[in-house]
């Protein structure tokens, strides 16, 4: 069936959602920043889906040169998502440093307790 | 000359490291101040030149494109870029030789360094004509913007910048997203190319989802109304010299990609006419208008009070794209450039407060204006444009929004303009007051105006909202040219 066979599609959206939920439904600012990196990810694995070729093969000039009917998998999303890679590690690093020095200064890490602390002082 | 697109990106890309390297304090300051100015520099070269020859495309590498990524200044990016980079070299040396406040002894190389790689991202997402580097440079500006805001002083900045991390994050990978299905459509991703190869494309789903990631995605960077959260707290808590930085010029690069996405990439007819965007952006516009000015008239901050202008006067921005007429585009896109000028003043203006009292609770202001005359003269006159009096920068914008109103033959949104305005009234006004009426100035012994090195920056902003409100050529008639440029394109 057409709607089982995009079963990475439909598992980019399960992750995308998952991600999204955790990012909204979670007062602890590491497993936001969990959620977050599950979120990304879920873009990652939708360029590399669209990538594959069925049947294709890493783009690598074949030894033989009298082979030109080798089929190809499109390597261009692929090395767009190693950037997004990078992005992603970056962003969850820059998170997760500043809730290292949020956890400094209030000493916890959950929101509402945050949010209590700030309520108190004002 | 033939490389200055690029060297308009690799100059402050590579200077963020070798602030790194100085260390020293004022060598890293003087540098980074001459990094700045050689960015307006070039952007400026790039404006004349764009004027006189018409569209430069620079091929990165040599590489030709579609394959190659390509950067391509025409007169629309190059307006923005002079906005991002002015902005950029007359905030960069505010307060030279005082030390910047918020900050950690032996931390200044690492904030001039997150400085410029912001510069370096808000430049590269305006020239860049390749749509995945808009993604990169993108990442690039924000990462660098949450770092900056969480520098601020009080606590609460940090939090402020977590969630703006948060949305922004969401905001980036919506907008991969969005690249990603353009992508499977089209097979490229040069923006020309593509703007070429969507048409036959546009009645599929993928696209129209596309198109939704995008303005969606875009709309958290740009705080449109709903999608604002993130904006007051972060803009009242980040050191206010980035402050003054960011709401001059984060928030002006995401409008400039969203016009280029809607104009250049999927048309006008397209969003407007197929899709009826303009149903869903002029009501949020028309919300941000009025909520963003009743929320300002309520706030106890004088920071929060512009951050909260700040969402009312993108909603005045989007108003003007939604008409998807010319007078609304020139309306919009000069407001981009007045509103820079304005916003990025009145927080330097902040900037200087916050350095003689160490607060910008409106409390704390009474009386000030007396015992600070040069430096609340500035906010007198950034408050009016703000409001839109005739002879300031403010008047131009409305006076475009309006007639584009008129145009399109929406009464009911030109007396909301208006009656818009008058709740600006209300909040300059409320700190006006407070700054001279209130008082008496006897506890305010010794409280003298900010040094000339914060003066200078700010008047030369505040100046600036009165010169160009005067003197339209510069701004609305580049401004209109552009407009023209984008709605033939569109046809």
């Amino acid at each position: 069936m057409d709607l089982l066979g995009l079963w990475n599609y439909w598992a980019v959206i399960v992750l995308m959602m998952i991600g999204l939920y955790i990012v909204i439904a979670r007062d602890n600012l590491v497993k936001k920043m969990m959620g977050l990196s599950i979120f990304q990810v879920s873009a990652i694995m939708l360029y590399v889906s669209m990538g594959k070729v069925e049947g294709g093969t890493a783009p690598i000039l074949p030894a033989d040169p009298s082979e030109s009917d080798v089929l190809y998998s499109n390597p261009l999303p692929h090395v767009l998502m190693l950037t997004a890679i990078v992005v992603g590690v970056a962003t969850t690093a820059l998170g997760l440093a500043i809730v290292v020095r949020i956890y400094d200064a209030y000493g916890t890490v959950e929101e509402d307790e945050i949010g209590a602390v700030d309520r108190q002082e004002s | 000359m033939e490389h200055l697109p690029v060297l308009q990106i690799v100059i402050p890309l590579l200077a963020a490291p070798v602030c790194v390297l100085l260390r020293h304090h004022a060598t890293v300051r003087t540098f980074a101040v001459l990094v700045a100015w050689t960015c307006l520099g070039i952007a400026l070269t790039l404006l004349a030149e764009v004027r006189e020859g018409g569209t430069i495309s620079y091929h990165l590498g040599n590489w030709a494109p579609p394959l190659g990524i390509e950067y391509r200044v025409d007169l629309l990016n190059a307006y923005v870029l002079v906005i991002v980079s002015a902005i950029g070299a007359v905030v960069m040396p505010f307060g030279f030789g005082t030390p910047e406040p918020g900050l950690r002894d032996g931390q200044h190389h690492l904030y001039y360094a997150a400085f410029l790689l912001c510069l370096t991202g808000l430049l590269g997402i305006t020239i860049t004509g390749d749509a995945f580097n808009v993604f990169v440079f993108l990442e690039v500006s924000s990462l660098a913007a949450y770092t900056l805001i969480s520098l601020g002083q009080h606590r609460r900045a940090l939090t402020a910048g977590f969630s703006y991390l948060i949305m922004g994050s969401i905001g980036g990978t919506f907008i991969l997203v969005a690249i990603g299905m353009i992508y499977m459509m089209t097979g490229t991703l040069n923006m020309a190319d593509i703007a070429e190869r969507l048409p036959p494309v546009l009645g599929t789903r993928t696209i129209w989802m596309a198109l939704a990631f995008l303005i969606i995605g875009v709309s958290i960077k740009l705080a449109v109304f709903p999608l604002h959260q993130w904006l007051p707290n972060a803009y009242s808590y980040a050191p206010p010299v980035v402050s003054a930085f960011l709401a001059a010029t984060a928030t002006k690069v995401s409008y400039y990609v969203l016009v280029r996405a809607i104009f250049t990439l999927f048309g006008a007819a397209f969003v407007f006419e197929t899709m009826g965007m303009q149903r869903l952006l002029m009501p949020l516009a028309l919300l941000a208008m009025f909520l963003g000015s009743i929320a300002a008239i309520y706030q106890e901050d004088l920071k929060r009070v512009l951050a909260y202008s700040s969402i009312a006067q993108i909603g005045y921005m989007t108003l003007g794209l939604s008409f998807a007429n010319e007078d609304g585009l020139t309306g919009g896109l000069v407001h981009l450039f007045n509103h820079a000028l304005m916003k990025g003043g009145l927080f330097l203006v902040v900037a200087g407060i916050v350095y003689k009292l160490g607060s910008s609770a409106i409390g704390d202001l009474r009386g000030i204006g007396r015992k600070m005359p040069v430096t609340m003269a500035a906010f007198v006159i950034g408050g009016l444009s703000l409001i839109g009096v005739p002879g300031t920068v403010g008047f131009i914008s409305k006076w475009y929004l309006v007639l584009a109103a008129l145009d399109s033959g929406s009464y009911v949104v030109a007396f909301m303009i208006l009656a818009s305005s008058l709740l600006a009234v209300v909040y300059v006004w409320r700190i006006v007051e407070v700054m001279y009426f209130q008082g008496d100035g006897e506890s305010r012994e010794g409280l003298s105006d900010p040094p000339l090195s914060m003066l200078i920056p700010t008047w030369v902003l505040i100046g600036g909202t009165i010169y160009f409100g005067f003197t339209t050529e510069l701004t609305a008639g580049t401004a209109s040219e552009i407009a023209r440029m984008l709605l033939e394109g569109a046809k």
